[in-house]
């Protein structure tokens, strides 16, 4: 019998969040990358020598329009001389990236890995059009699909399978915007009503304009490291106890119909992603279990198939729910309490951002959004065609 | 202090080889205004798009089989907004599970008043049949076809 207890869990030492807004004119990309990075290692309080390795989060080059950008990352991350690697998993990249610090120190390879990324999609005046081209060119391409209208097509299936209607979408981005009021790094804080989101324009119905996420620019960076580091030098830190990522089929149309291999009203593989996630970590009932939920939704429809798919209820019981206020913040298990990505979405770090925003919330550093003695939280991410998902657990 | 930017352009040209599969798809559509699957012999599913191979099974798929040209709307979207390279709103379009298809195609439902959003929503409802027109001068791409209200 060892004397020492084991020690081979991963921990979040430091978190560095950039405000998020539109622009941001007074930084160029890698300066962007770069003042998260310093305050990512302000906050774990190390000396840069101690960084042996860094993942790079940086989703589709055409939304920074510079490509293989981490070329330039490299510099902003001191990555020179050290292991480098970049994720992109679309919108899954920051938690993808998260992920890969993880497998880094949990294999044994490092026990202080930095990840860290930036974006700037208020630079990019066609986002839509960059998303467009993530869709196959010899079937799909030719139609004007991106993440709004495939979305919106979610949205259309959800409604039709568990009633979900235009107000319970705008109920979404009334909680988001409330809680992103406190949230000084949220990018878009301005208090709306029910009104105010049904009486925005349409964009792809049932989607309104408030329903969508803005375009932001900000970066993001981490700190991880190994459980003996943290013990030998004395750091403080939360735990990701619980990890995962599933991959789901390219084909949108194979997600309907009447034997569908997934169905895009649900958020299937997200699911699945969180089933594992919750057996790694030992939870067994996560609505009774998890305090706090950090769920990757660019669209206020997303929200409630991300709630079921995080099994916080059975499946269109998120409806209901979200009525009563059981997700808001002082409601049973506060959703996206930052205000979300609905809220804030800069793509490469978007992600990254659930995690971060977890890890304070279970540590207790999360400020005027802080759910009261939240000690488990759960964040996921979700990528391409709603395609690519991982999630997390994490503990104080 | 001013602060500068500057702004550029991408425009890259790519000529993508479709493959024996999705040229043969586009044969039939360009010259027989046909609509074909390709069935995967151990699921027995006929895949719409027509694919190589079954990404369930991760067999070949082995048989063509024409779909349509009627079939049911399985999702449905329409787009008021203008974004740069893409069509001119507003325009509606979503997905089709054409007769004799285990899987469903994408493609514009035309021929609906779409000044109405509510209105126009209840005519594509998710499970109204639709008919695949097809394109009097046919190219061989999947704007060939469209769906209207049968």
């Amino acid at each position: 019998m060892n004397i020492i207890s084991s020690r081979d869990r991963v921990g979040i030492i430091g978190i560095g969040q950039s405000e998020f807004r539109a622009r941001r004119d007074d930084a160029s990309y890698p300066d962007l990358v770069r003042e998260a990075v310093v305050l990512a290692m302000a906050d774990a309080k190390l000396d840069f020598d101690a960084i042996e390795g860094v993942v790079y989060s940086l989703s589709p080059d055409a939304m920074v329009g510079i490509g293989n950008a981490e070329r330039l990352g490299v510099d902003a991350v001191g990555g020179r001389s050290k292991r480098f690697l970049r994720i992109n998993t679309g919108g899954a990249t920051g938690i993808s990236s998260v992920t890969a610090a993880y497998y880094h120190i949990a294999s044994g390879a490092c026990d202080v890995v930095l990840t860290a990324g930036a974006d700037k999609v208020g630079e990019c005046g066609d986002s839509q059009t960059v998303l467009n081209k993530i869709w196959d060119p010899t079937y799909e391409r030719q139609l004007p699909l991106g993440t709004i209208n495939m979305l919106a097509m979610s949205a259309v299936r959800y409604m039709k399978m568990y009633g979900m209607t235009e107000e319970d979408m705008a109920r979404v981005t009334v909680k988001n915007r409330k809680q992103a009021a406190l949230n000084p790094r949220a990018h878009l804080r301005k208090i709306v009503s029910i009104d105010d989101v049904m009486s925005s324009r349409i964009i792809s119905w049932p989607l309104k304009l408030l329903d969508c996420c803005p375009q932001s620019s900000g970066g993001a960076a981490m700190v991880l490291a190994s459980e003996q580091y943290i013990h030998d030098n004395k750091l403080d830190a939360v735990w990701i106890t619980g990890l995962a990522t599933v991959a789901e089929t390219y084909w949108m149309g194979d997600r309907m119909g009447a034997d569908p291999t997934a169905e895009h009203a649900d958020a299937h593989a997200l699911a699945r992603s969180f089933q594992r996630s919750y057996k790694m970590a030992g939870i067994t009932d996560p609505a009774k279990q998890v305090h706090v939920a950090e769920l990757y939704a660019p669209f206020s429809n997303t929200e409630y198939h991300s709630i079921d798919a995080a099994a916080l209820c059975k499946k269109g019981e998120s409806i209901a729910m979200m009525r009563n206020g059981e997700f808001e913040l002082g409601g049973r298990i506060p959703v996206n309490t930052s205000g979300g990505t609905l809220c804030t979405n800069a793509i490469a770090v978007t992600a990254m951002a659930r995690v971060a925003e977890t890890a304070l919330q279970v540590w207790g550093r999360a400020g005027a959004h802080q759910v009261n003695g939240a000690k488990l939280g759960i964040a996921s991410g979700n990528g391409g065609d709603h395609q690519i998902f991982g999630t997390m657990v994490l503990e104080a | 202090m001013e602060l500068m930017s500057r702004q550029e352009t991408w425009n890259i040209t790519y000529t993508h080889a479709l493959g024996e599969t999705a040229s043969y798809f586009y044969v039939q559509l360009r010259d027989n205004a046909k609509i074909f699957g390709r069935r995967c012999a151990k699921s027995g599913k006929v895949l719409v798009p027509p694919r190589a191979f079954s990404d369930e099974t991760l067999q070949p798929t082995t048989e063509w089989v024409e779909v349509g040209p009627g079939g049911k709307i399985e999702a449905f979207t329409m787009v008021y907004e203008q974004f740069n390279n893409l069509p001119p709103p507003p325009y509606a379009f979503g997905y089709v599970l054409l007769d004799g298809a285990d899987t469903a195609i994408g493609g514009y439902f035309k021929g609906v008043d779409l000044a109405d959003p509510a209105k126009a929503a209840e005519k594509l409802a998710i499970g109204t049949r639709v008919m695949t027109k097809f394109a009097e001068k046919r190219t061989g791409d999947v704007l060939d076809f469209w769906f209207e209200l049968a």
